[in-house]
């Protein structure tokens, strides 16, 4: 007996070539995950990684040529020379040898005669199959995981005041109900206030208390807008560049001094120029993958970062595509945050290299910030409030040792404070 | 009618001082005593209407720099690598700020050890930082690269004096010393 379905000749070829699919994508699957010695290809990445990707990349040119892919291009044994020395390969006259360091203007590629040849063909083995991508898992339904909708944050508020209004609506519909059953009418909340106001308003000793109550809160408001004048704690200006600090210091841990390197010698902590930002921009065009910055105002996902090193690359004449400085250079406006008025004497050097301070002591968790906001309030009475605290440590410092052990005499302590040293006089700071 | 408004005018004045965007800076009470005549550092416009912070004059070396003559090629390279020597004293307080120099410029990269496993490394931000142990390099060629950079290291010139660049190199000669063993 036959099948009712296979008297459709559309469906047996539909069939025919479904079973064929399934056949072929089955045994694709099968030489793709066969063709790769995943231990091969990892022994040769971990060369790669060590050695040779400081110089090149598999997919672009670099300090060196592109080498994904390389064997197609050039012989082993010709690889396996000049890797192990390219200069003798070189001295020995080959032609491409020289073609090829004459193309990259003459630099020497470092010669590696520790590698064996099993070495050099795991690296060449790495190049040419490249990274082994793994799919990612799919959920249970064969979708990947997606983080659930949530709600906006106004919808509470929201929903908040509709259920007050509900509240209300309902308490002065039953009140409706009580009256026309025959209660007796009540003033309502509206009534109770009116009579109230005019209870108050002939109440002297209230009208007295009410008067000192509203002068004491607008000179408490007074007062408190006027301390902020000049005092720009918390200021966080748009910056023309979405710098991270918490990506460069924090996650990178890279040294504040590093990039305000004229802190330790100067009277300003400096901001970096664009060479040393280059330092290391040179090498990373893009931020990592799923590197996501959250900002007051907006998010920045990885293709907006990508754009911010653009800016970079804009501003320092860099050619991205061909690795070479073009010459056009645009200063970058960075916006100022930490300004002390110009009639107080500040010295970065005098806090950092003499003093010992941490950046973060005035400068705050600047390793957590997005965005850089300023963190004290840079008044006097913040500056004199730390000046008698801290303790001078005066140790392998025999020049002031006399005058440190007179003073500790005079003030009859153990250590003196940066107060008792003079830090508190006028003329210290404001001349 | 006229008495609300008064109080609303009073009420604006009042909260525009009070409430600050924090993008912006706050009032100011007497400006020119907070921003006085002189140029400061980094100022956008400057005597020449350029920026305030000027190019040495051609020629000029400033207090505590010394020049340095080898060009950034192969052969300075090799040159500075034969002939250049550290005018420093081998001592502890030099090679105690090296510590504290290359802990600062050098270590996120080359690591503490100078083994090329900094934090940049194992964060494969930066790949084959090499191990000290596998360059042959010496005094003149480590000044020479902090000077101008090789490959895809760049200059540090700017960010270390000529004292504390020597000192360094003193540094990094230990720990590839250090490292050898």
């Amino acid at each position: 007996m036959k099948s009712v379905a296979l008297h459709n000749p559309l469906a047996k070829v539909l069939l025919k070539s479904f079973t064929f699919l399934l056949l072929f994508s089955l045994s694709f699957n099968a030489v793709a995950q066969d063709a790769i010695d995943e231990a091969r290809q990892k022994d040769g990445r971990k060369l790669f990684k060590s050695l040779c990707a400081s110089c090149h990349k598999l997919d672009k040119k670099f300090i060196g040529p592109a080498l994904g892919k390389v064997e197609e291009r050039r012989e082993n044994d010709w690889l396996k020379a000049w890797i192990k020395n390219n200069a003798e390969l070189r001295a020995s006259g080959d032609k491409d040898a020289i073609a090829i360091f004459e193309e990259y203007n003459g630099s020497n590629m470092t010669a590696f005669p520790q590698l064996t040849d099993e070495n050099i063909d795991n690296i060449l083995y790495y190049t040419t199959v490249g990274e082994i991508v793994k799919t990612p898992e799919p959920g249970p339904d064969g979708y990947a995981p997606q983080p659930a909708p949530e709600a906006p944050k106004w919808l509470i508020f929201i929903l908040a005041g509709v259920i007050a209004a509900a509240f209300l609506i309902i308490a002065s519909l039953l009140k409706t109900i009580s009256e026309l059953k025959g209660a007796p009418k009540t003033p309502g909340l509206w009534g109770n206030s009116v009579e109230l106001w005019e209870g108050l308003k002939r109440n002297t000793f209230l009208h007295v208390v009410g008067t000192i109550f509203v002068l004491l809160l607008s000179a408490y408001i007074l007062f408190g807008a006027l301390f902020t004048v000049g005092v720009d704690q918390g200021y966080q200006p748009v910056q023309p560049i979405m710098f991270s600090h918490k990506i460069h210091a924090g996650d990178n841990k890279i040294d504040c001094q590093y990039c305000h390197s004229s802190a330790k010698h100067s009277k300003h902590s400096g901001i970096p120029s664009v060479n040393v930002c280059m330092n290391c921009h040179k090498n990373i065009a893009e931020v990592a993958d799923n590197t996501v910055v959250e900002t007051e105002d907006r998010l920045y996902s990885k293709a907006d970062l990508d754009k911010e090193i653009q800016k970079l690359y804009d501003a320092a004449g860099w050619d991205p595509e061909k690795l070479a400085y073009t010459g056009d250079e645009k200063p970058i406006k960075w916006i100022r945050i930490h300004n002390l008025p110009d009639f107080a004497y500040f010295n970065h050097s005098q806090h950092v290299t003499v003093g010992g301070v941490e950046c973060q002591k005035c400068h705050g968790p600047v390793e957590t910030m997005e965005e850089l906001y300023q963190f004290s309030p840079l008044t006097m009475g913040w500056c004199i409030d730390c000046h008698r605290e801290t303790k001078v440590d005066l140790k392998g410092n025999d020049y002031y040792k006399k005058v440190h052990e007179e003073l500790a005499k005079k003030y009859g302590v153990e250590q003196v404070t940066i107060a008792q040293l003079g830090g508190l006089e006028c003329g210290k700071c404001h001349y | 009618m006229r008495k609300y408004l008064k109080f609303s005018i009073a009420f604006l004045v009042l909260a525009s001082v009070v409430a600050c965007s924090k993008r912006e800076r706050k009032a100011q009470y007497m400006p020119d005593m907070y921003v006085s005549v002189p140029y400061d550092a980094d100022m956008e416009k400057g005597t020449t209407n350029a920026s305030a912070n000027l190019k040495p004059v051609a020629g000029s070396i400033a207090r505590g720099q010394v020049p340095y003559d080898y060009a950034d090629t192969n052969d300075g390279y090799e040159k500075a690598k034969a002939e250049l020597k550290s005018p420093l004293a081998k001592n502890e307080a030099n090679l105690e700020n090296g510590k504290k120099m290359y802990g600062i410029y050098c270590a996120t990269c080359h690591g503490k050890k100078g083994d090329g496993n900094g934090v940049l490394a194992q964060r494969e931000k930066f790949n084959g930082i090499p191990n000290y142990k596998d360059r042959d390099i010496n005094e003149g060629s480590i000044y020479h690269v902090i000077m101008h950079g090789k490959n895809l290291m760049g200059s540090h010139a700017g960010q270390l004096t000529n004292k504390e660049r020597w000192q360094v190199v003193q540094y990094v000669e230990q720990l590839r010393n250090d490292l050898l063993k």
